[in-house]
């Protein structure tokens, strides 16, 4: 195809658009939806709001032990949370979550 | 001379999802066709009378990867029907935004796939580099590259700042121009020898098999949800790109007309969106049924709803474009096209099989 010649050989002698990822990394948009964090632990009232908003069932709130159990390989980063919560408890971190070989939980508890 | 059936998929390296055709051929030509579907059933329509209405934002999302705004739009634009609510103007223009993004990335990935497909792999390679621009400004404004969570229940959760929408005009401009350094594909030797006159889909026929979205208006059928005017579409300019070549070649000009054309609807939505609220918050419980249809960028996509004054709804019906375009394929497929051109034409509907499964 004539017409896309010369692209192809600019492509071939400039620098590759792709990233070398694991050792090179864009840094994150600061709007995007990476993670989810319970940052201020110790405003929390254990309403439940969050448990019961979320989609993926990925938040446990018990309010005996004062713990939000996060289950971030169910979380699917839709906000819920973050819109619900009463009193802005959890917030919204830009990078992504990192792979892991098992499924872990994340515990935040309440001193 | 003896009929041989030759089965195509469900692994097979032009999908990317599992179908299967069973083709009855003679010699190289193709006189039989049947689908065999159901392989990557999830029993979402189930799963949405289970959940709760607003849960179902998210799973409506998940029923398809590439075109999951429009779903749900149609899904909360169903619920709102139902509650009696209407969205603020401005949810409604950044809700046709997003979509006619979604509508712009999909086309993209189609044509990249389609370079794929016919063994053209720096035209793929080109066409998803340029995408990858849109992908990163959807990220910008939605959160998320693929799963934008935009919708809500009485609008849209995230609004557009005015930076936004300087920078969505920036990557409009340069997809402009860089799809017009690219368009040569249509005039190619090999494209135009390997679709012109491939997977031939008659008015007659389209009409008659329920041809949807491309599929129909590349046989001169101006079928197009967004005709009707849902969301901010009745204040847009809108007129359905139609060709009447009525072959898979048809099919890659009413696509590649289309991107322009949602380059263009964007820019209109952007000049006129008004300020103001971008959600209406309402109390009121589904009751009652309707039916809703929109314009994702395979087809018409149709949500049936009934609900029955609850938080959950009754019933949940989805039809999804690449069903309802099945039949047209075998319409095609059983003309006697040769095995070569299978591929290409199976392609030329832009199948997505998850959704079709839900
Ligand atoms: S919604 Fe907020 S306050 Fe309520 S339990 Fe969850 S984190 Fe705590
Ligand atoms: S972001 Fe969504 S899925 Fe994740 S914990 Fe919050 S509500 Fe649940």
């Amino acid at each position: 195809m004539p017409g896309m010649i010369s692209l192809i050989l600019r492509n071939l002698f400039s620098k590759p658009v792709t990233r070398r990822y694991p050792f090179e990394k864009r840094a994150p948009f600061p709007t995007a939806r990476g993670q989810i964090v319970f940052a201020r632990m110790k405003d929390c009232v254990f309403c439940g709001l969050c448990m019961r908003n979320c989609p993926a069932n990925a938040i446990k709130v018990d309010k005996a032990s004062k713990t939000n159990t996060l289950e971030p390989f169910r979380c699917i980063q839709c906000v819920m949370c973050v819109e619900v919560c009463p009193k802005k408890v959890i917030d919204v971190l830009p990078d992504y979550t990192k792979p892991e070989y098992e499924k872990t939980e994340i515990k935040f508890v309440q001193k | 001379m003896a009929k041989t059936v030759l089965t195509f998929g469900p692994q097979h390296v032009v999908f990317p999802e599992p179908i299967q055709f069973k083709l009855k051929v003679e010699d190289e030509f193709v006189v039989g066709a049947e689908p065999v579907i159901g392989y990557v059933h999830r029993g979402i329509e189930k799963a949405f009378e289970l959940n709760e209405l607003k849960k179902n934002i998210f799973l409506a999302e998940r029923i398809c990867g590439i075109c999951q705004s429009p779903h749900s739009t149609a899904y909360v634009l169903g619920v709102e029907r139902l509650m009696g609510i209407d969205a603020p103007a401005r949810a409604r223009y950044i809700r046709v935004i997003i979509n006619e993004m979604n509508r712009l990335h999909s086309h993209m990935l189609w044509f990249g796939l389609l370079g794929d497909a016919i063994g053209f792999e720096s035209y793929f390679m080109q066409v998803w580099n340029y995408r990858e621009k849109l992908m990163d400004v959807l990220e910008k404004i939605t959160g998320n590259r693929v799963t934008y969570s935009m919708n809500a229940i009485g609008g849209v959760r995230r609004d557009i700042s005015d930076e936004l929408q300087k920078e969505i005009n920036r990557v409009l401009d340069f997809l402009e121009e860089a799809l017009k350094s690219v368009d040569g594909v249509l005039r190619d030797y090999t494209m135009v020898k390997r679709t012109k006159g491939v997977g031939v889909l008659t008015e007659k026929e389209a009409k008659r098999d329920g041809a949807v979205g491309p599929t129909a208006r590349a046989s001169n059928v101006p079928y197009d949800m967004r005709m009707l005017g849902y969301d901010a579409y009745c204040d847009l300019e809108f007129k359905p790109v139609v060709v009447d070549t009525c072959d898979s070649y048809g099919r890659a000009v009413v696509r590649w007309k289309e991107m322009f054309q949602s380059i263009e609807l964007i820019r209109e939505c952007l000049s006129k969106m008004p300020p103001g609220d971008i959600m209406t918050k309402s109390n009121a419980l589904p009751k009652g049924e309707c039916v809703i249809r929109v314009e994702p960028p395979r087809g018409e996509l149709f949500y049936y709803l009934k609900g029955n004054g609850t938080k959950n709804l009754e019933r949940v019906k989805v039809r999804t474009p690449t069903f309802a375009n099945i039949w047209p394929t075998i319409t095609m497929l059983t003309k006697g096209c040769e095995f070569a051109n299978v591929p290409v034409i199976v392609l030329s509907i832009d199948p997505c099989i998850s959704c079709t499964e839900r």
